[in-house]
């Protein structure tokens, strides 16, 4: 199974290469439209195989080893997959699945034939070294598959290469990927020194005797490596640009899944390869950025009135509830509570599926709204929902979902995130119950912030009139869009309402690392969930679901027995005396956030300029211009000094480069001497 | 068997007494602020009336609005009434407690409003935009301080099922006078007022643009799909006012099915309801409406309010 999505994925990749070359006496254009159907077909299937190899692993709890070639200096690369690699490993092939069928309607724009293939050879390699990254099971095979994906990201953000926005997002993407990297590698080397091998196995098995400030270290280079990819505050400046930069299928790919190669890591470095105690200040210190993450990220989002820009930043902000589970776990461990580590890690685990569920579905419905109307200012938009009817009702599911209402999947993880952390107060421990309820509160901010955006988000997108002629004339997409994001959509209400199916997945997950069953704090039932901890509580989707649909019956009764057969008028909205109403009338996404902004106005800082120009007198204008711009602190407190200080020390070394020979003689012969001094 | 249909039976007596309470409830309230005003006012039992006219009456729709429109007032409708299934009113442990605790009926709430922001959005008006911005940015610092309000109240009973808690306060009547108790009932008391829009967060009598928020979003709405809106809201003013007497003061509540015990758990309802509810009133006729962007530092006090009962119940011990 797992050859088969291997080589499928390969094959993929060949099949884009060939389209590349130039055949002669063969229709191009029928050609380049097969050519992209057999590769994203392909793409498909390997998906499925993936899918079903992840879970046959998971339900038979055997894992899974395959010994690719022996290499004289690294050890073998060999591809283990326990179960951790195996829940992400449904992660990716899940949404692998979803998108490889959607790129068969939205390429179709796609014309230009040399473009394409590159484009179908990057796809296939981004999905193969995706598989690779989560299954490798040696730390320079698992290097060089994260160095495939940095890069076939790259190539794919860029692919829209004529603007100069794109290509300037590019560059941000590579340099801090690079950067992230570059600690990863000095991570694994801490590693290897003791270890003396560069399986992940025999990382695991000498960690007890690393010393805790080495594992504090090995730990903190995982957090900045992997936290880049992740998209941590404050390392995630690349990602609001970088993901709207790229095609909107590559993405959702990027936003469901890549990023979550970043937790992928961060979960096998501090629980697996650094072994089963952790200090508690790690914990602390993921809650810390985990917070801040979320609700940054979700307060940013507001601000936002690109479509795809705000999706971006609400990956931020997931990032940071799942972050939470992770830390709430770490903390727990180190206290010696198996089982609430396991809970919360299960929570965040379980937020991980959705989130790249819910937020691939999201970016799809965007891809779609851009396809149909050339824009992703939704200042542009409106009343799109009477023209793009399925996008506009799987995009709701999707901002539902991620809003976390019940009984969708988003609620399902949140609800456990809340349960987990409160279960800190019986902990004794001052620093984690002070941390706990400003947790608490946050992600409920965050929740309630999340909300607010995304009823700006479909509200001002689909709902009302039409604010431009982009949105007037727009048609629904394909049908192989449509059924992709169908399956996602039904996939997040599926899982919202079992969310006990996704709990007896992760049980042996956080088995390996806790020896305990998740079952013993939460019970596993399909429909249910149900902790035991404490006085016990649970929440029911399943039921929640069932009884919304039976309560409905109660307001339809009573409006049918009081009030008879409805009678309906169809007239025009209000327009306060005005003859009718403009669609410029309404609200705007700005003037939405506003409230927001105005709250929040030491986080967010927003600065705006009006300009007004008159020929007469004051009161008859002929041009105003407004602008209004939000400064990311991030930027201006860390980035911006940081930049500077790398320039000036740039400069400084200017010096050294004198272009006299004799001075670069000295340097050798210098160096050379310090050579026969220090390495004896 | 007989067990099922108690379990459905105490459910149906439930979703009766909110259904029929909640207007009720409002009449009052309204007939005290009339008093209070040296009016005669309405009425109490004119919300009924009302309710039945509306129902009656031919519906407006926008040319403008979809099935969202449409959809909104059910769903709102049927949200609350899931609510009152799960909020101890007038029995404790409630047959159908498990199927959510405190969080759920957060997020249960969240799903109706959810579901009027874009309902507010739908109609293209500038009113309905208005309403929908204010009643998410108002509802997202409502949000952190009702939860911590909650688990202030559920860090005793270690459990954020509602029925636990009210068990547990009802078989250890000492932890009412808790400081951390008293503080916590303050801060959700603030809650409930910002969460069911009242004086001083908002006016649910006005009209005017300066100061809507609820009912700016659902200006566009008439006939039945308003008399549910109006219903639901009526409704989460009624469980909110019940949650906050059985949280805080559960006297009288039945803890088990027989006759008297319900009888008695119904009489004690009603009574500390209208209690709350003339308080609510009391507040609505002294108070003048908070500027908009004044609400934030009175939930700041709520929310530091609960993080001090929190913090008392660490130093001072369950």
């Amino acid at each position: 199974m797992l050859f088969i999505s291997l080589g499928g994925f390969g094959i993929g990749a060949i099949i884009g290469l060939l389209l590349c070359l130039r055949v002669k006496g063969l229709n191009s254009q029928k050609l380049l439209a097969a050519g992209k159907n057999i590769a994203f077909g392909i793409a498909f299937l390997s998906s499925a195989a993936a899918f079903v190899l992840g879970l046959r692993i998971i339900l038979s709890r055997q894992e899974l080893s395959v010994k690719l070639l022996q290499t004289p200096l690294w050890g073998s690369f060999s591809l283990r997959i326990d179960f951790l690699s195996a829940f992400f490993l449904l992660v990716v092939s899940l949404l692998g699945c979803a998108v490889s069928l959607y790129s068969i309607g939205y390429t179709k724009q796609f014309t230009h034939r040399g473009k394409t293939g590159i484009f179908l050879f990057l796809y296939s390699a981004l999905l193969l070294s995706l598989v690779g990254v989560v299954t490798a099971g040696n730390a320079v095979l698992f290097l060089i598959m994260w160095e495939v994906m940095a890069l076939a990201n790259y190539f794919l953000i860029e692919y829209e290469h004529e603007s100069v926005s794109t290509r300037k997002a590019g560059f941000l993407y590579i340099t801090m990927t690079h950067i992230g990297t570059a600690i990863l590698v000095i991570m694994f080397m801490i590693l290897h020194s003791y270890a003396h091998s560069f399986e992940f196995t025999a990382m695991g098995a000498v960690m007890g005797t690393i010393p805790p400030l080495v594992r504090s270290i090995v730990f903190l280079c995982a957090l900045i490596g992997f936290g880049v990819k992740a998209g941590l505050m404050p390392l995630h400046i690349w990602l609001p640009e970088a993901h709207p930069a790229a095609p909107s299928n590559v993405s959702a790919i990027m936003s469901g899944v890549v990023i979550k190669t970043g937790i992928y890591g961060i979960v096998r470095v501090s629980f697996d390869l650094l072994g089963a105690n952790p200090l508690e200040w790690w914990g602390i210190l993921v809650l810390g950025i985990a917070v801040v993450s979320a609700v940054l990220g979700v307060l940013y989002a507001l601000m936002e009135h690109d479509l795809k820009r705000l999706l971006a930043y609400h990956s931020v902000e997931n990032i940071g509830i799942i972050l939470m589970g992770v830390g709430g776990a770490l903390c727990f461990s180190s206290l010696g509570h198996p089982t609430l580590a396991a809970l919360a890690l299960t929570a965040g685990l379980f937020h991980v599926l959705n989130h790249a569920l819910f937020k691939g579905l999201l970016f799809l419905g965007a891809g779609s709204v851009n396809q149909a109307t050339h824009t992703r200012n939704i200042e542009e938009l409106g009343g799109l929902i009477g023209h793009l009817p399925w996008t506009a009702m799987f995009f709701l599911v999707g901002a539902a979902a991620i809003s976390a209402l019940p009984p969708l999947n988003g609620f399902a993880s949140e609800w456990l995130t809340f349960q987990a952390l409160l279960f800190g107060f019986n902990v004794s421990d001052f620093a984690l119950k002070l941390a706990i309820p400003l947790t608490i509160a946050l992600l409920a901010l965050t929740g309630a912030l999340a909300a607010a955006c995304f009823v700006k988000a479909f509200g001002i997108t689909f709902l009302g009139g039409a604010r431009s002629h982009h949105a007037e004339n727009a048609i629904e997409s394909p049908m192989t869009m449509i059924v992709a994001m169908g399956a996602l959509a039904a996939l997040c209400i599926v899982i919202g309402i079992l969310p006990g199916s996704v709990l007896t997945l992760l049980d042996p997950v956080t088995n390996a690392f806790f020896a305990v069953h998740i079952g013993s704090a939460a019970q596993l039932n399909p429909g249910t969930l149900l902790i035991q901890q404490g006085g016990g509580t649970s929440s029911s989707p399943l039921f929640i679901a069932l009884l919304l649909a039976g309560l409905l019956l109660v307001p339809i009764v009573i409006a049918v027995a009081v009030g008879g057969r409805i009678r309906k008028r169809i007239a025009m909205t209000w327009a306060c005396g005005l003859e009718r109403i403009e669609p410029q009338m309404q609200y705007t996404a700005t003037g939405f956030s506003k409230p927001i902004r105005m709250i929040f106005s030491n986080i967010v800082r927003a600065r705006h300029e009006i300009e007004i120009e008159n020929e007469i007198s004051p009161y008859f204008r002929s041009t105003i211009r407004y602008e209004l711009k939000t400064e990311s602190i991030f930027h201006k407190y860390l980035y911006r000094p940081l930049n500077r200080a790398v320039l000036n020390s740039a400069h400084m070394l200017r010096n050294l480069q004198t272009g006299h020979l004799q001075t670069y003689l000295a340097y050798i012969f210098i160096t050379l001497i310090l050579l026969l001094i220090f390495a004896r | 068997m007989s067990d099922t249909l108690l379990i459905i039976a105490s459910a149906l007596v439930q979703l009766c007494i909110v259904l029929i309470g909640a207007p009720l409830i409002a009449g009052i309230i309204k007939k005290v602020k009339a008093r209070m005003q040296n009016r005669k006012g309405a009425p109490v039992l004119q919300p009924y009336s009302d309710l039945n006219k509306l129902l009656k009456k031919e519906v407006i729709l926008s040319s403008s609005s979809s099935w969202v429109f449409r959809a909104t007032p059910y769903i709102v409708f049927t949200s609350i009434l899931l609510i009152a299934l799960l909020i101890p009113t007038l029995i404790v442990p409630v047959s159908l407690h498990w199927i959510g605790d405190i969080i759920t009926v957060v997020y249960l709430l969240a799903l109706g409003r959810f579901f009027t922001a874009l309902a507010g959005l739908d109609t293209a008006s500038a009113f309905g935009g208005l309403g929908s911005s204010r009643e998410m940015s108002i509802a997202s610092i409502i949000e952190p301080a009702m939860m911590l309000a909650i688990v202030a109240s559920a860090v005793t009973a270690g459990s954020t099922d509602l029925s636990v808690i009210v068990s547990s306060l009802v078989s250890s009547p000492v932890s009412l006078i808790h400081p951390a108790h008293m503080l916590a009932f303050i801060g959700l008391f603030i809650v409930t007022i910002a969460e069911t829009g009242r004086i001083p967060v908002d006016n649910p009598e006005t009209h005017l643009e300066l100061t809507m928020i609820h009912e700016a979003m659902i200006l566009e709405y008439s006939g039945r799909y308003l008399a549910f809106i109006e219903w639901a809201s009526q409704m989460k003013l009624f469980l909110f006012l019940a949650l906050l007497s059985n949280m805080f003061f559960p006297v009288g509540i039945a803890t088990s099915v027989t006759a008297a015990a319900l009888i008695v758990g119904a009489v004690s309802l009603l009574a500390k309801v209208v209690v709350l509810a003339v308080v609510v009133a009391v507040i609505e006729s002294t108070n003048a409406k908070l500027r908009l962007f004044r609400v934030p530092e009175l939930l700041m006090v709520a929310f530091i309010l609960s993080l001090l009962a929190l913090i008392l119940y660490f130093i001072i011990g369950g």
